[in-house]
């Protein structure tokens, strides 16, 4: 495998192999060169860059620690698992180190509006917490569905000052929020920054997303050296659109590390309930990207399922769909139930309450756990805290007792 | 010679300007739809775009997102666009344009798309979120038929890169007249004027205005512009809005008729 070359994508057109680009009207081309020039011209300032550091640690509470799992581990009796603790970032999720930047950014740029798309409205608090803190105008769009699904962020959104645009075009959930989100972009364009919530869309977002949250696997890496005085044998992490996973993934690409994505198998990847656009789905364009989706044979795109909103999207990051191809990392799926059990048992044996989202990395880790010695050590991304899905898991547990 | 060039060259002779009509392909039914497109072609169109419809239509307003749900809730997909295509043409001679998104296009196979929509008589393909730059393959595999990929030119398109499309364009340049998804209204009438003469400064093809454009009037005031406009969601309300049972051809004709006067009033010499 020739390592040291994996990390060099996107090449200079914003493609990762055959994946990304920009598969977007033409209306939005100028407005995407335009953000490219001045993230890379931002990156280059070292003002720029300490800004955004002071803010991670100040404001985001970084850096987030790595702790280790002690009693999870012994229950399961095989590798050790250590948790990157993202839950204990300001807003409870990896979600915050790329609004920071992107908000940065949108300052930097002169625009006064950002808007969102969300789906369990993660990334859409995120975004409304930046976007008060800078004092900008806020829009996030949100399925209709997931307006409901979700009524304590929606709750937050509007406690924080956005307006929440419910969007009830098509399946009315996490896809067609960023539709309609493009769609509003295309028609506000000039005075409009778009946060994009994961490592998705048109290019130069994938890549600029992934170089926001860097920080969780720079940090991890770390201090595993620091805390633990080795590399971990595999890294973890749960994949909606690959946003925390690239994030710990990327500064690792060259190490000897084996690398586990997991997707959202929902009630199984035989059933057409699910939300693995790797393990299921098939190479196509969607939101500005080519890469990996759940589609029929003519092109149409499925409506994506599972318990966790924050995993419910039919499509993945371009760089994933490179990963696989390369074979670099290996995406499984996980099932609702798995991530439920995984979810209980990082809630009994370790006092966390893990979102759902990161419970399917758990639950990945968890079955890799229990085929390796104790001498192996697992890192996993836990990108979140579980507050917002009690409703949700106490219904799940009633009625899958 | 390609039926869009010859169409343009056409009315170019005879001073007049083009009337681009797009349809959503299936939409409400398939019967109906070639119906519909069956009497337009002849009203008075001159370019008949068929939309393919499409999942997620991220380019599109809400009149043609109901109509790609409303066909494809009838059972409408690419390769019965194509079918519909065909039983078109067996009985018009005017240029149909595809008028499609990516993915679409790209599951089906390129080399597939390229064959079949030429066996079915389509003489262009637009695909709405396919820049130049991503537009390679699909370009290779029409190559060597007489399919033009139509390419599109927006508001926010700045000079280099309106001589960059215009150079590489075929058929006609779709100019994008506001910023802005599908859907009727939010015209202003000088700011399009200003930048289409910008574009028709820089084209060497004929260039075709649309977005936005409802009603006699605005085809009155935009057609001096360019070479022709476009009308989709101005169309597709009709459909959309017509009482059950209602002719929707003549409806659709009607409104062809409305438009084709107001672009002769503003365009005979
Ligand atoms: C806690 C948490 N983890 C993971 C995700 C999935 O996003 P990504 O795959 O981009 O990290 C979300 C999305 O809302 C989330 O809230």
């Amino acid at each position: 495998m020739n390592a040291p070359l994996i990390g060099n994508y996107p090449d200079a057109t914003g493609h990762f192999g055959p994946y990304g680009g920009r598969y977007v009207g033409e209306t939005l081309i100028a407005a995407l060169t335009d953000l490219e020039a001045a993230w890379r011209e931002a990156q280059d300032d070292p003002g720029f860059m300490s800004e955004f550091r002071a803010m991670l640690k100040h404001y985001a509470a970084r850096p987030t620690p790595l702790d280790f799992a002690a009693r999870l581990s012994d229950h399961i009796g095989g590798a050790r698992i250590y948790l990157k603790r993202e839950d204990c970032a300001h807003t409870g999720a990896h979600k915050i180190n790329n609004v920071v930047g992107q908000g940065l950014l949108a300052r930097r740029m002169g625009k006064r509006n950002v808007i969102a798309e969300t789906g369990a409205g993660q990334h859409g608090v995120a975004t409304a917490t930046i976007a008060a803190r800078l004092g900008m105008s806020c829009k996030v769009f949100m399925g209709a569905e997931d307006v409901r699904r979700q009524a304590p962020n929606v709750l937050r959104m509007r406690l924080l000052g956005a307006e929440v645009v419910p969007v009830t075009s098509g399946t009315s959930t996490l896809k067609d929020a960023m539709n309609e989100a493009l769609r509003y972009w295309v028609a506000e364009v000039e005075h409009t920054f778009y946060i994009i919530g994961t490592v998705s869309g048109p290019h130069p977002y994938p890549a600029m997303v992934r170089d926001l949250q860097r920080v969780i696997g720079d940090e991890a890496r770390r201090q595993m050296l620091e805390q633990v005085g080795r590399l971990p044998d595999l890294l973890v992490a749960c994949v909606g659109g690959g946003s925390n996973a690239m994030g710990l993934f990327y500064p690792f690409l060259d190490d000897p590390c084996a690398m586990l994505g997991a997707e959202a198998a929902g009630e199984g990847l035989d059933t057409p309930h699910h939300a693995a656009s790797i393990s299921g789905g098939s190479p196509g364009a969607l939101h500005g990207a080519m890469t990996y989706l759940l589609q029929n044979d003519e092109g149409q795109i499925h409506e994506a399922w599972s318990i966790s909103a924050g995993l419910d999207y039919p499509g993945v990051g371009p760089e994933h769909a490179l990963l696989h191809d390369l074979g670099r990392v290996q995406y499984q799926g996980v099932t609702d139930r798995e991530a439920v059990e995984a979810f209980q048992l990082l809630c009994r044996f370790e006092g966390i309450i893990p979102a759902l989202e990161s419970s399917h990395a758990l639950a990945a880790a968890i079955r890799e756990a229990g085929k390796r010695p104790k001498t192996d050590a697992i890192l996993v991304c836990l990108s979140g805290r579980g507050d917002k899905d009690l409703e949700h898991i106490t219904a799940y547990m009633k009625a899958n007792p | 010679m390609n039926r869009i060039d010859l169409t343009f060259t056409k009315l170019a002779a005879a001073n007049r300007k083009a009337l681009v009509a797009y349809l959503t392909a299936g939409d409400p039914d398939f019967d109906t739809s070639l119906a519909i497109l069956r009497t337009a072609c002849a009203s008075g169109v001159d370019v008949v775009e068929l939309g393919v419809p499409f999942s997620d239509p991220t380019c599109d307003g809400p009149v043609i997102q109901a109509a790609s749900e409303r066909a494809l809730r009838a059972g409408m997909s690419l390769s019965r666009s194509l079918r519909l295509a065909a039983a078109l043409r067996e009985t018009v001679e005017t240029p149909i344009v595809l008028f499609s998104y990516y993915n679409p296009l790209f599951k089906y196979g390129l080399a597939r798309i390229a064959e079949e929509a030429a066996s079915a008589g389509v003489d262009g393909m637009l695909v709405v979120d396919l820049p130049p730059e991503e537009a390679g393959p699909l370009a290779d595999a029409l190559a060597g038929r007489s399919i033009h990929l139509i390419r599109l030119a927006a508001p926010t398109t700045r000079p280099d890169r309106i001589r960059m499309l215009a150079d590489g364009a075929g058929g006609f340049l779709y100019l994008i007249s506001r910023t802005g998804v599908t859907g009727t209204g939010g015209l202003d009438y000088d700011e399009v004027a200003r930048h289409a003469a910008l574009v028709k400064s820089l084209c060497p093809h004929p260039v075709c205005i649309g977005f936005g454009i409802s009603h006699g009037n605005d085809a009155h005031a935009l057609a001096p512009l360019a070479d022709g406009i476009i009308v989709g969601s101005a169309l597709v309300r009709l459909i959309a809005e017509a009482p059950a049972g209602a002719d929707l051809p003549g409806l659709v004709a009607a409104k062809i008729r409305e438009l084709r006067d107001g672009m002769d009033a503003s365009c005979v010499s």
